[in-house]
């Protein structure tokens, strides 16, 4: 594949095997690690910042079959102008749909500094043959949307097939050309923390504009372990290349506090210049509500009930 | 877009009653002492006074011995049982102040709060606990016709961990059956103060623990007094040589826990991004002033670069600063005297040749601080590579073969831990065997429970402190 270099964040499969040969996490500093970091205390205008932060990384998502015209309708809205009653309170950074409905969100959207991400290549497992996620890549690029959030080959990955998993990659980042590329791992089912590092790095190499933890579809979808390694992944591809990628965690952060946690990890182990939506994004349904609670509540000392919030 | 800076978030000190004054802790009692000189103990985050403690003398000791003299009577006539009751008393006391002494702690040795509050503290009630354990089963601890404590023991302890260090002494020796004349740093009594309040509380027979404070010469009137059985000094290998060589003709009972030098291995193997993790807590947790701090990093020459950047990266997100503040990872250098000898050291580091980097970060204007320091080129003759410096200061040496990494590691006078990094069980099965230290981490470093015996080789002193082991330093075994 002669496209492979030309475009600067793609590494060649021979490097790429090196980057990825003989990885080795030690389960237990890890743990120690991230929990050091998990007892940050983030207090008054550096807690305000954070929040803000937060709404502006959401990619406000919703990924079901009951997903109707007339929801996305309210969720964009809601996207631009999370709390109608701050206009402090910036907008999240997008809203993440199926291919069927990204015109709508597009339509929604035009207004505003909001961007459409879809799923595709046969979310949530990647089950298909490799011709039709090309298919469902191409169908949600044409339907306009700006960022495409893609599955690894999970199957390919667990029968050591590494190189096919990594060529479905660069064969959907072609598909992308400069539509931004999300990769899904689903660290929920690598399990290990060397699957973890290994997958990330894999995606990485063929060409993802960011790594996510999880589609949201399963039980144990992001964790904090899991980020920080990504995080330390995405340190070691820029060492490496100079490409400086982005992390999504999403899948079970539900409160303000959970995501600050990742915040601090993000900050002290890749820096602050990773904290913005650009490079870093949360894939939340009710993480949002929790966050303009918590605004304020740092605002007006009031605990205000979700029924003064927008639905999404 | 910003930096995002973390706002300060100061644990409040309003929780600590310190008095102006403090006398000697004897017969039960707060006393006025025969020395009518004082000590100011100041905070070093601040150079405020924090309090002033009697520079106790000959005579003072004198008294707190006869105080022990009537201690022991009692203390000698009740039951394990009953020792143990009290000592379960003291560690859930402990736990419940638990605050109130992290708090203290941070202000008068200026170790961060969330050290003293997660670390020192919940070590401090586990040795009372596991040693209150051990107070009626000492027939069952070794296997022996007889166990008997020694009597009166003088206990010297350093600045690094003030209260940990207390407990690592007076909860075995008390659970033995000894009573205790304890002499704390110049430079941090407080919470040993606070600990003889408790003392009272629990309604510990009088004399059974006692508390001189004081300086060099209190401690040597301490060594010197014909009455006492034993001593156990944590400290300097300086002053561990000066106690035995004084100790030399009596019938005395010593053990000694000393300096250290130690290297922390990391073969080429090894999980780097924790190995780089566990490097950093090896010699910056408690500003380096730990006696088994990972403070040689002997590095296997083809993975230097990518390590040493790695390293480096790490140490520039180190929060030094106020211990109080809840996010600080490097609070004050403990005093004047300390930060004068690791700047001696780290420009004599500099002129012998090695490469010096420090992180980036601010340094508070008032108080004693050091930022954190890597050295790298450095020949292992150069005296940052054989000298304890006892601050934030690690000197970087490389090796090419496991055998050599044993043999640098090794080359010191000094043997009280190691650390070794890789990932091939065998290769620390192997390591380990060779190394000759009283403590040896694999994969971790800095990890202490009261049931494990800590201890040194060479020079870093002789018996072990915790566990079973511990318990012969308090008594004398007839079979």
């Amino acid at each position: 594949m002669s496209s492979i270099k030309e475009s600067k964040n793609i590494l060649k499969w021979s490097d790429t095997v090196e980057l990825v040969d003989n990885l080795r996490v030690d389960e237990v500093g890890l743990k120690e690690r991230v929990a050091s970091l998990a007892s940050r205390s983030i207090k008054k205008d550096s807690k305000l910042q954070a929040l803000n932060y937060i709404i502006s990384m959401c990619d406000l998502t919703t990924l079901e079959g009951e997903d109707t015209e007339g929801k996305i309708g309210q969720m964009t809205a809601k996207a631009i102008r999370p709390d109608p009653s701050n206009d402090e309170v910036p907008s999240v950074a997008a809203v993440c749909v199926y291919p069927a409905l990204v015109s709508k969100a597009k339509e929604m959207t035009r207004n505003s500094n909001v961007k459409v991400a879809s799923v595709s290549s046969y979310f949530p497992s990647g089950q298909a043959p490799l011709e039709s996620k090309i298919l469902d890549t191409q169908f949600a690029i044409d339907q306009g949307a700006d960022e495409i959030d893609i599955v690894i080959n999970r199957k390919a990955f667990f029968e050591g097939d590494y190189r096919k998993m990594y060529d479905e990659i660069v064969a959907l980042k072609e598909v992308c050309k400069s539509v931004h590329l999300k990769t899904i791992l689903e660290v929920g089912e690598l399990r290990t923390y060397e699957n973890i590092k290994k997958a990330s790095l894999i995606s990485l190499a063929a060409g993802s504009d960011f790594i996510k933890t999880s589609t949201g579809k399963i039980s144990n979808g992001s964790s904090r372990e899991a980020c920080y390694l990504m995080a330390k992944a995405v340190w070691d591809y820029k060492t490496v290349t100079g490409f400086k990628a982005g992390i999504k965690v999403a899948g079970g952060i539900r409160d303000s506090k959970d995501a600050i946690r990742y915040l601090v990890i993000v900050n002290e182990e890749l820096g602050s210049e990773w904290l913005n939506p650009d490079y870093f994004r949360f894939g939340a349904s009710s993480l949002v509500d929790d966050v303009l609670k918590q605004i304020k509540k740092l605002k007006t000392n009031a605990y205000q009930s979700s029924y003064y919030f927008p639905r999404g | 877009m910003n930096k995002w800076e973390y706002a300060e978030s100061i644990e409040s000190s309003s929780i600590v009653n310190i008095d102006k004054k403090y006398g000697i802790f004897i017969d039960g009692n707060f006393q006025s002492a025969n020395s009518k000189k004082f000590i100011k103990t100041i905070s070093p985050s601040t150079e405020e006074v924090l309090s002033s403690v009697t520079l106790g003398n000959e005579i003072d000791i004198n008294s707190a011995v006869e105080s022990a003299k009537e201690g022991l009577k009692i203390w000698s006539k009740i039951s394990g049982t009953e020792r143990a009751k009290y000592l379960f008393k003291l560690a859930r006391l402990i736990q419940e102040r638990s605050r109130e002494f992290a708090v203290l702690e941070t202000l008068d040795g200026g170790k961060p709060i969330k050290e003293s509050r997660d670390f020192d503290l919940p070590q401090v009630a586990a040795n009372f606990f596991y040693f209150a354990g051990w107070a009626d089963k000492l027939d069952l601890s070794w296997n022996a016709k007889g166990l008997k404590p020694y009597g009166i023991i003088g206990q010297i302890i350093p600045w690094n961990f003030p209260l940990l260090m207390l407990s690592w002494k007076v909860a075995p020796a008390l659970a033995t059956g000894n009573v205790v004349i304890l002499k704390p740093a110049e430079s941090t009594p407080l919470t040993a103060i606070l600990f003889a309040e408790l003392c009272q509380e629990v309604g510990l027979p009088p004399g059974v623990f006692n508390l001189v404070t004081g300086d060099g010469t209190t401690g040597a009137a301490l060594v010197k007094h014909p009455d006492i059985s034993k001593i156990a000094f944590t400290g300097s290998t300086g002053v561990g040589k000066y106690i035995q060589k004084e100790t030399a003709d009596r019938d005395i009972g010593l053990t000694l826990e000393l300096g250290g030098k130690a290297a922390n291995i990391v073969f080429n193997d090894a999980a780097i991004d924790q190995a780089v993790e566990g490097v950093v807590n090896g010699i910056f947790f408690n500003q380096g002033h730990v006696c088994c701090a990972g403070s040689r990093l002997v590095l296997q020459e083809d993975i230097h670069d990518e390590f040493v950047t790695k390293l480096e990266k790490r140490m520039q997100s180190l929060r030094v600063g106020n211990p109080l503040d809840k996010n600080t990872d490097i609070g004050a250098i403990n005093s004047k005297e300390q930060l004068d000898k690791i700047t001696n050291l780290v420009n004599e580091g500099v002129k012998e040749g090695g490469s010096i980097f420090q992180t980036d970060c601010e340094l508070p204007q008032n108080g004693f601080w050091f930022k954190p320091t890597l050295f790298t080129n450095a020949q292992p003759s150069y005296r940052i590579s054989r000298e304890e410096i006892f601050g934030p200061v690690l000197t970087t040496l490389t090796f090419r073969t496991p055998e050599e990494a044993i043999e640098i590691s090794n080359n010191t006078e000094y043997g009280l831990s190691a650390g070794i990094w890789t990932e091939k069980g065998s290769k620390i099965l192997w390591a380990a065997d060779r190394l000759q230290a009283g403590v040896i981490w694999a994969n971790t470093f800095n990890k202490f429970d009261p049931s494990s015996p800590f201890g040194g080789y060479k020079e870093s002193g002789f018996g072990r402190e915790g566990g079973r082991h511990g318990l012969l330093s308090y008594l004398k075994v007839q079979s």
